[in-house]
């Protein structure tokens, strides 16, 4: 399916803001996108399996906060990321 | 050929001073990690090439970067120091910033150690590739205590930092803790001790184990068992036969007391050392007493101080000198770097006698080291 990337992540996919990943829920498809961009889900989930602050995902521009909500292929995933401060 | 490097960690990024040994013709290189916060940057002194570097990106959580090609390329750490996974139901903690990293000993090539906010130990023994954390501090049951709750923390948070392994013997380990105290361990990290005996702090019990808020520790790397500290509550050094902290701040001048952040030693003197007193009175503004910045030194152990302000600002200079921010190379003569608050990075040339700006309009200065490259 369709993942769109907020800038701060691009860095991990030579530069690109729109990738295709896979997964049957939104914790597979982070897994599926950090097998082909290493590094890439600890920068929004930490190591208490929780979305980092500032981190939202959006399905089909609906926001989802579980990592287990289902997804299908024709699912668009888009990851915002609110860099607050100065 | 060996050239002297000076890495200067910032709020937005990372920035490589070098020059040759004659420190006579400076170049600027950077900015690395541009817009990220790079708390540390340290250069492995057994290669004298490899630069491990904790960088945070905004909310985009930790990591650790290393180059082996000073800084032409970086590698991320694959396993970033992380807490372990709470058990299902519990809280957990999350590692919020690397903020030190310090070397292993000289003879464990690839160990590197890292402290972390919340107050966290990490050990990596593939050169910071992989880091894992260390239980026996991470994991003890007393660890909450010492660290006291988030609400007292530093605005930065509760944090471990001057992380020293003694040069003498490798199971050794100083750590300090803000706030919380100055601890040790004799195995590696296995367990810990407090040792802030003699140190002033916030409780009203003036023998409390912990408590305490060391500000920057130093272990001597010549020296066996010299120890000194920059502690909020003053300058002390350690009597290690006594395990017992001596305030040779008290020495300092009144009108300038023995407040500031970071502590530097004298590479090849266990009896000089130098300090940047900051204003510890009323509110603790912590910046230069009367706006007139000036480091102070001690040639005898902290028995008297001398102060050394020539070349820097004589009035209206309002930084701040972070606890890793000031720093020495190991030159003859000793050559000195501090970083501020407001961007400027100042060297003096001749062991702290004369100050020189080497560069101005820098972001917020977090750290600053120096080293020989090879």
């Amino acid at each position: 399916m369709k993942v769109l990337l907020p800038s701060p992540l691009v860095s991990y996919t030579s530069g690109k803001r729109e990738v295709e990943a896979s997964g049957a829920t939104l914790a597979e498809l982070l897994s599926d996108l950090d097998r082909q961009y290493p590094g890439i889900r600890f920068r929004v989930i930490d190591e208490q399996d929780a979305v980092r602050p500032h981190i939202r995902f959006f399905v089909n521009r609906s926001l989802v906060r579980s990592l287990g909500v289902a997804l299908a292929p024709e699912d668009e995933v888009l990851v915002v990321a609110a860099l607050s401060g100065g | 050929m060996t050239r002297l490097a000076v890495l200067v960690g910032t709020r937005k990024g990372l920035f490589v001073l070098g020059a040759d040994r004659k420190r006579r013709s400076w170049t600027i290189d950077g900015p690395h990690f541009l817009g990220q916060v790079v708390n540390h940057a340290v250069l492995d002194p057994r290669d004298g090439r490899t630069i491990l570097a904790a960088v945070k990106a905004g909310h985009l959580g930790h990591t650790v970067y290393r180059s082996e090609d000073f800084g032409r390329s970086w590698e991320e750490s694959k396993t970033p120091p992380a807490f372990a996974r709470a058990a299902d139901g519990a809280k957990g903690e999350t590692v919020s910033h690397v903020f030190w990293l310090t070397p292993g000993p000289a003879k464990e090539k690839g160990r590197w150690y890292a402290g972390t906010s919340p107050a966290g130990l990490f050990v990596s023994d593939d050169g910071g590739r992989n880091w894992s954390g260390v239980d026996g501090f991470n994991a003890h049951p007393d660890r909450r205590k010492w660290i006291g709750p988030p609400e007292d923390a530093p605005p930065d948070g509760n944090t471990l930092h001057s992380l020293n392994v003694d040069p003498f013997d490798a199971n050794h380990l100083y750590i300090g803790l803000s706030a919380g105290g100055v601890f040790e361990s004799r195995d590696r990290g296995g367990t810990w001790t407090p040792l802030n005996a003699g140190c002033a702090g916030f409780f009203p019990d003036p023998e409390a184990a912990y408590g305490h808020d060391p500000h920057c520790v130093r272990v001597h790397p010549k020296f066996r068992d010299v120890v000194y500290q920059q502690n909020h509550c003053g300058i002390y050094k350690l009597d290690r036969k006594a395990n017992r902290w001596h305030r040779i701040g008290d020495n300092m001048p009144k009108d300038i007391g023995d407040i500031g952040f970071p502590m530097v030693l004298h590479p090849r003197d266990a009896s000089t050392a130098w300090v940047f007193p900051m204003d510890g009175g009323t509110v603790w503004p912590r910046m230069p007493i009367g706006g007139k910045p000036a480091a102070y030194v001690t040639r005898d152990a902290g028995k008297s101080w001398k102060r050394q302000d020539a070349g820097l600002p004589p009035a209206q200079g309002w930084f701040t000198v972070k606890r890793q921010a000031m720093t020495c190379d190991t030159l003859d003569p000793v050559g000195l770097y501090f970083g501020t608050t407001s961007g400027e990075v100042w060297t003096s040339f001749d062991e702290g006698e004369s100050w020189q700006c080497l560069c101005l309009h820098l972001p917020h200065i977090y750290s600053v080291e120096s080293a020989l490259v090879s």
